[in-house]
């Protein structure tokens, strides 16, 4: 794994010496193919050039002297070390756990800038270690901060630098075992993140329509607090015991406690999967278009829209050709879609969908959605573009990371909206990052993209990217920190919610009381209050 | 030509006005034919041609840089939808902003215009084809119209198909002063932006000046209660005669674009429709509607500073202020011309120094230019033995000829009289806003028990308030326009102000005379209001009736000589003293049941405000904490 970057050491995107890009490793399907379009297509739409790079200034091997002392509360270390726990104060180890992913951690990582990190870092096996480990942080009083899969972007493994108590880690990520069966539940961090994390941020996967996000999931929860253990006695599929303090656990951000066990609901595997696209000839046909799919409650495992400026990204990440017949085929498409249906290529945008099931259901349930698609104007575009779509989700981070060798910072982030509102929200949002840019001095028009990627029966998820070219900015993380919080405020102006699955953590937690009024931060906080009184789980998430 | 003038560069106003193009010069230099093959609404312009040629002498379009502010209008169209909000002074303004659109080929606008304007047969027609859409007047009750209506506009705006141009001031300013903002049509344009319906909209406001204005008289007429005729073709055909006269040059300036979004920054909470349906109409909450109507009276203020204003403009104003000194003195008439070129010169100075966007000809002698304008102007004055004097006396004998002289009863003369002087009125009204604030505070300074600061600004704020339907004041810029007012004498070297105290230097007289000239009208028109409704309203006075009434208590006051000011019969004086009267409560309305409209007075308050207006009473805290 990569300590300054996303995902796995081997598996990188480059520009080759031809100034073709290129993906490493062999562990995903664009693994060492080359993809010629993307080079056009970066430097065209944020005006960069690969003459001009930005390598992180550290090299691969982190070096241990530029990470602060740990600070360490001895007594808790001998008591911790005579229980056999596994525990560590490598400074390798520390900072592996010291960051989440959002664009400014990325940044400093790179730079070989470290704030505060965990002085420690522990490991237990299981939900017995773990209680052990908080009890005895109650006795020394010693800040613990949970750590899964250390893919957040909500700042939420950040250390609060006004904490002066040693800080540890409490990874949990080694605590889950294989058995073959799915849980459905597909976050586009999936690789890495792990079931506490998915639970303690009340995440969502990619394929909630037919498995359901986490909190339909979820059976049953074990957390670990600093009052004691948290679970309820039975495994009923639902019950009428007043609030469900599962909810309390769900999206708690590592704030009360650690989830040590959850029962999960789990399904066989699907027999039959099926990848599928539809061209709309703009935006609003296609938002129209999935909330018909959603009203009429058939729904794809997974359906998504992406823009225009996506659908081109999505284009650019097709790799090389092997045959000509293919291409011809692909000029083929082309010309059918844009000049015999006449496609304005700047406007029509693309719908991606995923079928799950048993084979007969998927081919019958392709047909019915296909058939509402075309009342929209939508054309079917084939298997191909739909798979390139979902692969996208799958790599951006690491081509986060190409963008960031070439001045090129970008960040995605997400809300939730009533369906009458999705087409403003987007619309506007889009627009006031370009506003935004344009007024804090960004020198190229930045990348600002979106999607419809999740479908409600009440609205949609949706999703956006932006990305910009930084040359000629001084500190271009503090100017991309306001164009996301304009953003930000522009999504709640236009009645989008704060988070659909990413969370709240610390970079959002200022919008947090107007999100959920006064009283409702109220009630959380006397949970809090109650649970962990000397704020052990003293991470400074969500309140 | 006026755009060809050459002006030093050091003011940046002239600057300003350098960048005036001539946009009917083509059209003089070519063919009547190859002009009318060009129009692509034959109807309207085939009109519409014989009256410009005659009516104007000449016409010009200002920006900064012409071509450069039509590409941004252009532009902020493209991008977000505009609204134009041109001053309405006169039917012109309809016609012009089309024709000037048409002109430079930019998309023209959807108008809303007043119901009444359809009536008219072929005119009507004329509008509805420059774009115009016909509104009720009033439709408070009407909440299907008022939809329809509000949803006709949206779409426009939300579409883009056109601009969307209606008159912030609701109606036509009889007075040319500008009119307190209605707020019903910029909430709707508004709506959509707040509703996140569209990323932004662009309101333009955009300043038309006449030279001379072709209803002059009519308005007057009107304010002094000769009703006004219906709006009717053949009525505007008799008054084809007015169109061979020489009616001056029209200024027509685009303001900057003002762009909603940076309005609202900071001062909406747009989540505030997230919970309800947004196309449930809801009444605008209060911090919306103390949003509009502060974006409102910006506007407007935008569109008084882009006023152009001429050398009569201030010709008028003085002549005014000569005409009631020479009435208390009993002297003869007028005013020498070298002495009126010598004033007018002072006062164009004066003027510049405060910031007036003044088109004084300076290629040619101040004389020159007052005489030309005096010209323009001749059936409002008249220069015998080389003194220019208000032309009263003919007034009777111009307007019935056919009827002998002696038939004419003094109240009938007065009335003549004052048609001219409320002509005059007008033009003064012009220059209003430059002077309004230094105005206010010399009658204040004058009124104030003492000169120290702190009475000083309870006095200005206590007339301001009183004045603020009268004129545009934006609501709770007290403190802002006290200290504009302060920065603006004392930088002209009228005052000093030396440890809270006010000292008026010795070259300081004169203007403080002018200023408090220019505002005493109004005092004195408000104290004979108040005069009226505590010595001469019956019981059981309605709203309809106190026109009518205060102005036979007015004529009488002149006619003994009690009152000088001939301008206080404007209706309009008295419409708005009554709604500052209403809206400090000295006045009620009675609403519902037999005595609907029936006026409440409290003559205890409606006398100390009169007091205080003439200086009699000191402003007391009191009552500026009732206030």
């Amino acid at each position: 794994m990569k300590w300054n970057g996303w995902g796995y050491s081997d598996s990188r995107f480059f520009f080759n010496k031809k100034g073709q890009a290129e993906f490493t490793g062999r562990r995903y399907r664009l693994s060492g193919l080359i993809i010629p379009g993307l080079k056009d297509w970066f430097e065209s739409t944020f005006g960069a050039s690969l003459q001009h790079k930005t390598p992180a200034t550290v090299s691969p091997i982190l070096n241990s002297s530029a990470v602060q002392p740990p600070t360490l509360n001895e007594a808790f270390v001998e008591e911790l070390k005579s229980t056999g726990i596994p525990l560590s104060h490598d400074a390798e180890d520390r900072v592996f756990r010291a960051h989440g992913h959002c664009l400014h951690e990325i940044f400093a990582l790179r730079e070989g800038k470290f704030g505060r990190v965990p002085d420690m870092v522990v490991w237990p096996n299981c939900h017995n270690d773990v209680v052990k480990i908080v009890e005895l942080a109650c006795k020394h009083n010693v800040c613990l901060i949970p750590y899964g899969g250390g893919t957040s972007v909500s700042s939420a493994l950040e250390c609060p630098p006004e904490e002066t108590r040693s800080i540890v880690s409490l990874d949990t990520s080694q605590m889950l075992n294989e058995s073959g069966y799915c849980t459905g539940h597909e976050p586009d961090s999936m690789e890495f993140s792990s079931l506490g994390g998915w639970v303690a941020t009340r995440a969502s996967g990619m394929k909630k329509n037919v498995y359901g996000n986490i909190e339909d999931l979820v059976v049953h929860v074990k957390m670990v607090t600093p009052q004691g253990v948290i679970e309820k006695s039975c495994q009923g599929p639902r019950m009428s015991t007043g609030p469900d303090v599962h909810h309390f656990i769900m999206g708690s951000e590592g704030t009360l406690g650690v989830v040590t066990e959850v029962t999960m609901k789990i399904r066989p595997m699907p027999e039959y999967q099926k990848y599928g696209s539809v061209v709309f000839p703009n935006f609003e046909q296609g938002v129209a278009c999935l909330r018909e799919v959603a009203r009429q409650r058939c729904a794809p495992a997974s359906i998504r829209l992406m823009d225009n400026e996506q659908f081109k990204f999505g284009h650019a990440l097709k790799p090389q050709v092997s045959s000509i017949f293919t291409s011809f085929l692909d000029g083929l498409k082309k010309f059918y879609i844009t000049k015999f249906k006449g496609f304005d290529p700047n406007r029509l945008c693309v719908a991606t969908l995923l079928f799950e099931g048993d084979r007969e259901k998927v081919l019958q349930h392709e047909k019915q959605v296909y058939d509402i698609a075309a009342k929209f104007g939508g054309l079917a575009a084939g298997e191909d573009n739909g798979q390139r779509g979902y692969m996208l989700t799958f790599v951006i981070a690491y081509l986060r990371d190409l963008g960031m060798d070439y001045y090129v910072i970008g960040e995605s982030f997400e809300t939730s909206v009533p369906w009458d509102r999705v087409l403003d929200i987007c619309r506007n949002v889009k627009a006031r990052i370009i506003r935004e840019c344009k007024d804090k001095g960004v020198q190229f028009s930045p990348l600002s993209t979106c999607r419809v990627t999740q479908t409600y029966d009440a609205g949609a998820c949706v999703y956006f990217y932006f990305a910009f070219n930084y040359r000629g900015l001084s500190d271009p993380v503090h100017v991309y920190e306001q164009v996301e919080h304009a953003a930000r405020e522009e999504i709640l102006a236009n009645g989008g919610s704060l988070s659909h699955h990413h969370g709240v953590g610390k970079l959002r937690k200022e919008w947090m009381r107007d999100t959920v009024s006064k009283v409702g931060m109220g009630m959380l906080k006397s949970v809090k209050d109650y649970v962990d009184p000397n704020n052990i789980f003293g991470n400074r998430n969500l309140l | 030509m006026a755009s060809e003038a050459v002006y030093t560069h050091r003011d940046p106003m002239l600057k300003k006005r350098d960048d005036f193009e001539d946009i009917l010069e083509e059209r003089r230099n070519s063919s009547d034919l190859r002009y009318a093959l060009r129009c692509y609404i034959p109807v309207l312009y085939k009109e519409l041609t014989p009256c410009k040629a005659s009516e104007l002498k000449s016409m010009v379009l200002q920006s900064d840089q012409l071509r450069y502010v039509i590409n941004q209008l252009q532009q902020a169209i493209h991008e977000h939808p505009v609204v134009l909000l041109p001053s309405h002074r006169s039917y012109m303004d309809f016609l012009l902003m089309s024709y000037i659109l048409y002109t430079y080929d930019l998309a023209l606008p959807v108008i809303a215009a007043g119901m009444d304007f359809m009536a008219m047969k072929f005119v009507g027609e004329m509008l509805r084809m420059s774009g115009a859409f016909f509104i009720r007047r009033s439709f408070g009750g009407d909440k299907l119209y008022w939809a329809v209506f509000s949803e006709y506009v949206k779409t426009m705006l939300k579409n883009g198909f056109a601009p969307v141009e209606f008159f912030l001031e609701g109606t036509r300013s009889r007075t040319c002063k500008s009119l307190t903002p209605k707020l019903g049509l910029l909430n709707i344009v508004m709506d959509p932006f707040l509703k996140g319906e569209v990323f932004d909209v662009s309101l333009v406001p955009v300043s038309i000046s006449y030279e001379r204005i072709l209803e002059e008289a009519l308005y007057a007429r009107e304010l002094l209660g000769v009703p006004k005729p219906k709006e009717s073709t053949s009525g505007l055909f008799k008054a084809r005669k007015v169109l061979s006269e020489d009616y001056g040059s029209i200024h027509v300036y685009f303001g900057q674009p003002v762009s909603v979004r940076s309005l609202a920054q900071n001062r909406v909470d747009r989540c505030q429709f997230n919970l309800i349906p947004r196309h449930i109409p809801r009444k605008p909450g209060e911090d919306i509607h103390s949003f509009v109507n502060d974006s409102a009276y910006r506007l407007v203020r935008a569109q008084e500073e882009n006023m152009v204003l001429k050398p009569w403009v201030l010709l008028a104003s003085l002549l005014l202020q000569n005409h009631h000194q020479m009435q208390v003195a009993e002297q003869k008439q007028g005013m020498a011309l070298d002495e009126l070129t010598e004033q007018a010169v002072w006062l164009r100075d004066l003027s510049r120094q405060y910031g007036a966007f003044l088109h004084w000809p300076d290629h040619v002698s101040p004389s020159e230019a007052v005489s030309s304008s005096l010209s323009l102007h001749r059936g409002l004055v008249r220069i015998s033995e080389g003194r220019v004097q208000l032309a009263l006396e003919q007034a009777g004998g111009q307007t019935r000829p056919g009827e002998p002289c002696s038939a004419v009863t003094p109240e009938e003369e007065l009335l003549n009289q004052a048609v001219i002087i409320l002509s005059c009125a007008s033009y003064r009204n012009q220059a209003l806003h430059i002077f309004l604030r230094p105005a206010l505070l010399a009658s204040a300074i004058h009124t104030a028990s003492s000169s120290n600061k702190q009475e000083v600004y309870n006095s200005f704020s206590f007339l301001r308030n009183m004045f603020s339907n009268e004129f545009i004041l934006c609501p709770g810029a007290t403190v802002q326009d006290f200290e504009e007012a302060c920065y603006l004498l004392v930088k002209t070297g009228v005052l000093q102000i030396n440890q809270q105290e006010f000292v008026v230097t010795e070259r300081g007289h004169r203007t403080l005379g002018f200023l408090t000239r220019m505002l005493d009208p109004f005092l004195q028109g408000y104290q004979v209001v108040c005069r009226f409704l505590c010595e001469d309203a019956t019981e059981g006075l309605t709203e309809k009736q106190f026109v009518p009434a205060v102005r036979k208590f007015i004529i009488r006051h002149i006619l003994t000589g009690r009152l000088r000011y001939t301008e206080v019969l404007s209706s309009d004086l008295q419409k708005n003293s009554l709604a500052a009267l209403l809206r400090l409560g000295a006045v009620q309305k009675l609403k519902g049941g037999e005595e609907q409209g029936t006026l409440k007075v409290n003559k205890v308050m409606v006398n100390s405000l009169e007091d205080t207006l003439g200086g009699k009473l000191p402003t007391q805290k009191a009552v500026v904490a009732r206030l």
